[in-house]
C-alpha cells in the first residue's frame, strides 16, 4: 500500500477538543441571555419607586393567597370528582363509559378561557332558574364560577391520570390479592395504589402546575388573582416592572413545586433504584 | 327556536359570519405559529443534547422561562414588553415615532415561546430512542454529519415525535383563545361580543366550546392520517 492511497482512506472523526463551534454558540446564546437578564435588572433598579413597592407588595401577596387557594381548593375538589369519571372510563356498560368520555373529551378539548366564561356569562342566561334552586347567590360570583369552572377542568385531566395509573399496575396483582383473599377495597388501598401513585406522581405534579399557570386567567372574570394584581396594578401604574415582579414569582412558584415533585419521586422510588 | 337560527344565520341579521372569521382567524394563528415553535423547538433540543455545557445552560434557561410563566403572562409581557423595547429603541433615531405591535405577531411569538419549549422536550425525548449506532451506520456509509441528520435520523425523529407534537397541536390551538384578551378577533372574541350584543351568552360560548372541539377532531384526523402515513413502510422497532 502505497503512501498516497493511505491518505485517501477516510479516518473516523476525531472527537474535538477544547473550544468547538457548539461552544461558541453556547457562549453567544449564554451573553445574550445574560444581557438580557442585566437589561431587566437595569430596568427594574431604574424603575425602582419605594412608593409602588409599599402601595402593591401586600396586594401582590393576596393575589398570590386567592391564587393559591383557588389552585388548591380546585385541585382537591378535582380530584373527588375524578374518581367516579375514572371508574366510569373503565366500566363495563357501555353508556357509562360513553358518558364519562364524553365528559373527558369535552373538557380536555375546549379551552379554560371559554369553559370560565361559559359558566361565569353563560349561566347568567338561566338566571330565573337558579334562582328558583337557590343556586344564583352561588354562581354570581366571579371566584365560585373560577373554581366550578377549574374543577370540573381539572377533573377531567385528573380521571385520565388516575385511569392509566391504575392500568398500569398488572392484571397479576389483583389475582395475587384475591388469592391472598384481600377484598377488593383491600386490594385497591394496600396493593394497587400505592403502585399507581408511583406512575401518577409526575403527570399529578404536571397537572398542578398546569393549574396555577391556568389560573392566571380568571383576571379576565375579574378575580384578583396575582395576575389580577398585576393587571390593576399595572392599568394604574403604566409600569411594566409590575409584569415582571409577577413573572418572578409565576417562576419560583413553578420552580419550586417541579423541585418538590423531583424531590418526592426519588423519595418513593428509593426501592426501585439499584 | 327560531330566534336561534336567526342569530346564527350568515348575514345582517345573524353572526354566522363574524364568526366563521374568526373561526378563521384561530386556526390562521395556530398554523402560522406552528413552523416556528416547531423550529425553536427542534433547535432548542439540539441545544440540551449538546456535549457543550454552555450551550446545554443557555437553552435549559430557555425552557425553565417559558415553561414556568403561565401563558397569559407571557402574552402580555411580548405584547407590552415587546412594545417598549421598541419604543425606546426608535426613540435614539426619531424621538416622535411611536410604534404599535401587531396583536397577531405578537400571539405568535408568545405561544411559539411556549411551543417550543414544550416541542423541545419532545424532541430530545425522541432524540434518546434513537439509538448511537444510527449515525455510527450513517458515518460508515462515508454520509456527512448534516445528511446522516436528514437522511437517517430526521425520518425516524418525526415518527418518534409525532405523538408528542399531536398533543402539543392541540394544546395550541386551544391556548390561541388567551389572544381574544389582547384584541385580536378569534373565536372565543368574536362569540364574546354576540354573546354580549344579544344577551344570549350561554348559547355562544357553547358554540365556541363547539367549534373548538370540532377543530380538535379535525386535527385528530388529520395527525392520524399523517402518522399513518410516517409509518407507512412498516418499520417496527
Amino acid at each position: 500500500m502505497s503512501a498516497e492511497t493511505q491518505a485517501a482512506v477516510e479516518r473516523p472523526p476525531v472527537i474535538k477538543e477544547g473550544w468547538t463551534r457548539a461552544r461558541t454558540i453556547g457562549v453567544v446564546l449564554l451573553t445574550i441571555w445574560a444581557a438580557l437578564g442585566l437589561a431587566v435588572l437595569g430596568f427594574m433598579i431604574n424603575a425602582w419607586d419605594p412608593d409602588i413597592f409599599t402601595r402593591y407588595a401586600p396586594r401582590y401577596l393576596s393575589g398570590l393567597w386567592i391564587t393559591v387557594q383557588l389552585v388548591v381548593v380546585s385541585v382537591f375538589l378535582g380530584a373527588i370528582l375524578s374518581v367516579p369519571i375514572a371508574l366510569g372510563r373503565t366500566s363495563k356498560n357501555k353508556l357509562i363509559g360513553a358518558l364519562a368520555y364524553a365528559y373527558v373529551y369535552f373538557f380536555r378539548g375546549t379551552p379554560l378561557l371559554a369553559q370560565t366564561f361559559l359558566v361565569y356569562y353563560g349561566l347568567g342566561s338561566f338566571r330565573p332558574e337558579l334562582q328558583a334552586v337557590g343556586l344564583w347567590t352561588f354562581f354570581r360570583e366571579a371566584w365560585y364560577c373560577a373554581v366550578f369552572a377549574f374543577t370540573l377542568n381539572t377533573a377531567a385531566y385528573q380521571a385520565e391520570i388516575l385511569r392509566g395509573a391504575i392500568e398500569s399496575v398488572g392484571k397479576g396483582q389483583w389475582e395475587a390479592a384475591a388469592a391472598l383473599g384481600l377484598s377488593r377495597f383491600q386490594t385497591a388501598r394496600k396493593i394497587i395504589l400505592p403502585q399507581a401513585l408511583i406512575v401518577a406522581l409526575r403527570p399529578y405534579g404536571n397537572e398542578i402546575i398546569l393549574m396555577i399557570k391556568g389560573s392566571a386567567i380568571v383576571a379576565i372574570i375579574t378575580v384578583y388573582d396575582l395576575m389580577g394584581e398585576t393587571r390593576r396594578a399595572y392599568a394604574r401604574t403604566f409600569d411594566f416592572q409590575t409584569y415582571i415582579w409577577a413573572a418572578i414569582i409565576y417562576l419560583g412558584l413553578v420552580e419550586v413545586l417541579r423541585n418538590a415533585v423531583d424531590w418526592i419521586e426519588r423519595r418513593i422510588t428509593k426501592h426501585l433504584k439499584r | 327556536m327560531e330566534r336561534v337560527w336567526t342569530l346564527l344565520s350568515f348575514g345582517p341579521e345573524g353572526w354566522g359570519d363574524d364568526i366563521a372569521k374568526g373561526v378563521l382567524l384561530t386556526v390562521s394563528l395556530a398554523l402560522a405559529t406552528l413552523p416556528l415553535g416547531l423550529a425553536i423547538g427542534f433547535f432548542v433540543a439540539l441545544g440540551k443534547r449538546s456535549s457543550d455545557k454552555t450551550l446545554r445552560l443557555a437553552a435549559n434557561i430557555y425552557t425553565t422561562i417559558f415553561r414556568g410563566l403561565p401563558e397569559l403572562l407571557t402574552l402580555f409581557l411580548v405584547f407590552y414588553g415587546a412594545q417598549i423595547g421598541l419604543q425606546q429603541i426608535v426613540r435614539l433615531f426619531n424621538p416622535d415615532a411611536s410604534i404599535e405591535i401587531n396583536a397577531f405577531v405578537a400571539g405568535m411569538v408568545a405561544l411559539g415561546a411556549v411551543f417550543s419549549s414544550y416541542a423541545s422536550e419532545v424532541f430530545l425525548a425522541a432524540f434518546r430512542a434513537i439509538p448511537q449506532g444510527q449515525y455510527e451506520g450513517g458515518q460508515a456509509i462515508g454520509l456527512s454529519n448534516p445528511q446522516t441528520m436528514r437522511l437517517i435520523i430526521l425520518p425516524q425523529l418525526l415518527r418518534l415525535a409525532l405523538p408528542g407534537l399531536s398533543n402539543l397541536w392541540l394544546i395550541l390551538l386551544k391556548d390561541t383563545a388567551l389572544v381574544s384578551v389582547i384584541g385580536l378577533a378569534d373565536i372565543l372574541r368574536q362569540t364574546g361580543i354576540a354573546a354580549r350584543v344579544t344577551k344570549e351568552a350561554f348559547l355562544f360560548f357553547g358554540i365556541a366550546c363547539l367549534l373548538y372541539l370540532v377543530l380538535a377532531m379535525l386535527s385528530s384526523i388529520v395527525l392520524g392520517m399523517i402518522e399513518s402515513w410516517t409509518k407507512r413502510h412498516g418499520v417496527q422497532r
